[in-house]
């Protein structure tokens, strides 16, 4: 493990907020299961996080005793279904530090956010009257990077070919940071909007935002951020980042599956017309025409994922307990712990930084010729669980000539036992495939 | 879980040393040449099958990709199999492979049919891995018919 000597004067090792491991994992049922006759090595967070009962328990209770469906009912149990959402709304605010509760909204997940924002541009585009920062046509550009998942990639290309706009990417670097190089012609006046990875799902580069966004304030184009692997991970702050939009889903935060944010700047959700019509996102319907709620009801259309949202209030609650500050240093020792491990592999190959700095608990690799779908086999064999495949970010295996990689992810709950399994894991693949 | 069901030494042996690998052009320039390629887009597993066909039977199967071990093996035992058969042969063998890899692990394969395609009644076993079994096979049936070549239509539960 790599050990660095700080100097007297500066904050010392000891100065971390630190939690107690065994303790947070005694929060989650799952991880005392069994797979295929060994204890579970759960390696893929990046994925989607496991559960606490804390969440399980809020989940299951609110079905059992405060069911009803919000926004709507004056009953007493409407009442409390309505506090109970509305309530997660002001925590997961409060988590990332908006400015105001009514800036965010709830979403099926980071893709469903992302969706709304470039189909809010679309039907923007078709309208005369409405914000200028919105519309979009030909001559007009998009940009995005090589490091998106598809998520913040496809939903981009639609909108380019429904618009006439042009899409344009940063690229990646060889070791698997952003290349900015290019920034200046690349973010121009044409820029209407620059949507980017905080934190690569694959590449576990965490990209430092300040230099892209005084760029993207510089043209007057809008930028969104895709914090689906940041947010669960490190304190993140919408002021701080200075960013106008920024998604991410409630999964991979120890959260239910079913719900994601949008969160946007106040004004700008006010200036975005609907995107998804129905009940709840309305202010007055007659026959010929309606007219639309404030967001964030705006692009809230039908009834929500209820449940899911306060079980999300929940996961928030968990993980400021523990602390974020506390759960990202805890990430930066495993990866530390992990990158020192798998350099002892004969034949591994890392894809992104191989340095403990500007990068996440997200590890993707290649185990000399075997391909990843024999690795994770493996390893599953072993009761240890990886993503392999290509993770959602076809454009990144390309990038670095590969058709698929194995993808290693921590959260709070990962130990470095659990890194030496692995890393035991791999020389039985080596052990077949050699 | 029995990693050795799936892994057995018949298709690491194919894995390792595939037979009839690479894309070739065919010897006899009268033979109708159709090409196919396939790819499992959860996995990013690629395969491209060329087929080469005379007279009603297949001359050479040749393929390139890049994929699993499952995958590549499969391809070589399909090689094996099938290159130098008529249609009537080549439907029988596909069916029977499509067959074994649809059952769950519950078809009793038959050698004098599949021959070392029997080695991947293991695979059956894990769902997630029977496309990568089926992935040649599939390019190969559509490569086939553009070769002049065409099987009855199989159903594949996947």
């Amino acid at each position: 493990m790599t050990t660095i000597a700080i100097p007297d004067g500066m904050p010392q090792y000891d100065d971390v907020p630190r939690f107690d491991v065994a303790a947070v994992r005694a929060d989650f049922p799952i991880l005392d299961r069994e797979v295929n006759g060994h204890r579970l090595v759960y390696l893929d967070s990046a994925n989607t996080s496991h559960k606490p009962r804390q969440v399980l328990d809020v989940l299951t209770g609110h079905y059992a005793r405060h069911n009803a469906n919000v926004s709507r009912s004056v009953h007493t149990l409407g009442t409390e279904a309505t506090e109970a959402y509305e309530g997660a709304r002001a925590k997961i605010a409060a988590f990332v530090n908006a400015p105001s509760v009514d800036e965010v909204v709830f979403t099926k997940n980071s893709t469903e956010a992302i969706n709304i924002v470039a189909y809010a541009f679309s039907n923007a585009s078709l309208r005369a009257d409405a914000d200028p920062r919105f519309r979009l046509g030909p001559g007009d550009e998009i940009v995005i990077s090589e490091m998106e998942h598809h998520s913040n990639i496809v939903p981009w290309q639609l909108l380019a070919e429904r618009t006439g706009a042009t899409l344009r990417w940063f690229p990646v670097t060889d070791n698997g940071r952003l290349d900015e190089s290019g920034l200046d012609e690349l973010v121009t006046e044409r820029t209407k909007i620059v949507s980017l990875v905080h934190t690569s799902n694959i590449l576990g580069t965490v990209n430092a935002t300040a230099r892209i966004t005084e760029r993207v304030r510089q043209v007057g184009a809008l930028l969104l951020l895709d914090c689906s692997q940041s947010v669960p991970h490190l304190p993140v702050d919408v002021v701080d980042l200075d960013a106008d939009f920024i998604v991410f889903t409630g999964h991979k935060m120890c959260g239910p599956t079913g719900i994601g944010v949008l969160w946007g700047r106040g004004e700008l959700l006010a200036a975005m017309p609907p995107v998804m019509g129905g009940g709840s996102m309305i202010e007055t319907v007659t026959m010929a025409r309606s007219t639309f709620a404030a967001p964030p009801a705006r692009f809230e259309a039908g009834t929500p994922p209820i449940a899911e949202a306060v079980a999300l209030g929940a996961a928030v609650d968990y993980l400021t307990g523990v602390g974020m500050r506390a759960i990202q240093w805890h990430e930066k020792e495993l990866t530390a712990y992990a990158l020192d491990a798998l350099a002892t592999v004969p034949g591994l190959r890392i894809f992104g930084p191989t340095v403990p700095v500007g990068r996440g608990g997200t590890i993707s690799f290649a185990l000399g010729d075997v391909h990843p779908h024999d690795v994770g086999q493996v390893l599953d064999s072993l009761g240890v669980q990886v993503r392999v495949g290509h993770h959602c970010a076809k454009p990144v295996c390309t990038r670095f000539g590969v058709p698929a990689m194995t993808r290693a992810s921590f959260y709070l709950y990962t130990t470095t036992e659990e890194i030496d399994a692995l890393v035991s894991g791999l020389e039985q693949v080596r052990r077949i495939f050699d | 879980m029995q990693l050795e069901q799936l892994y057995q030494e018949i298709i690491l042996d194919h894995y390792k040393r595939p037979q009839g690998r690479g894309l070739r052009d065919a010897d006899d320039p009268d033979a109708e040449v159709g090409e196919a390629h396939h790819v499992n887009p959860t996995c990013g597993d690629e395969v491209t099958v060329r087929v080469a066909a005379a007279d009603d039977i297949v001359v050479d199967i040749s393929y390139d990709g890049a994929g699993c071990s499952i995958s590549q093996a499969s391809a070589s035992v399909l090689y094996d199999r099938l290159s130098g058969r008529c249609a009537e042969e080549i439907a029988a063998v596909h069916a029977g492979f499509v067959e074994l890899m649809s059952g769950r692990g519950q078809v009793t394969p038959d050698e004098e049919l599949l021959g070392d395609g029997v080695a991947f009644a293991g695979v059956a076993r894990y769902p997630a891995r029977v496309k990568c079994a089926l992935l040649p096979w599939m390019a190969f049936k559509d490569a086939a018919a553009r070769a002049g070549v065409g099987m009855s239509p199989t159903e594949v539960e996947a």
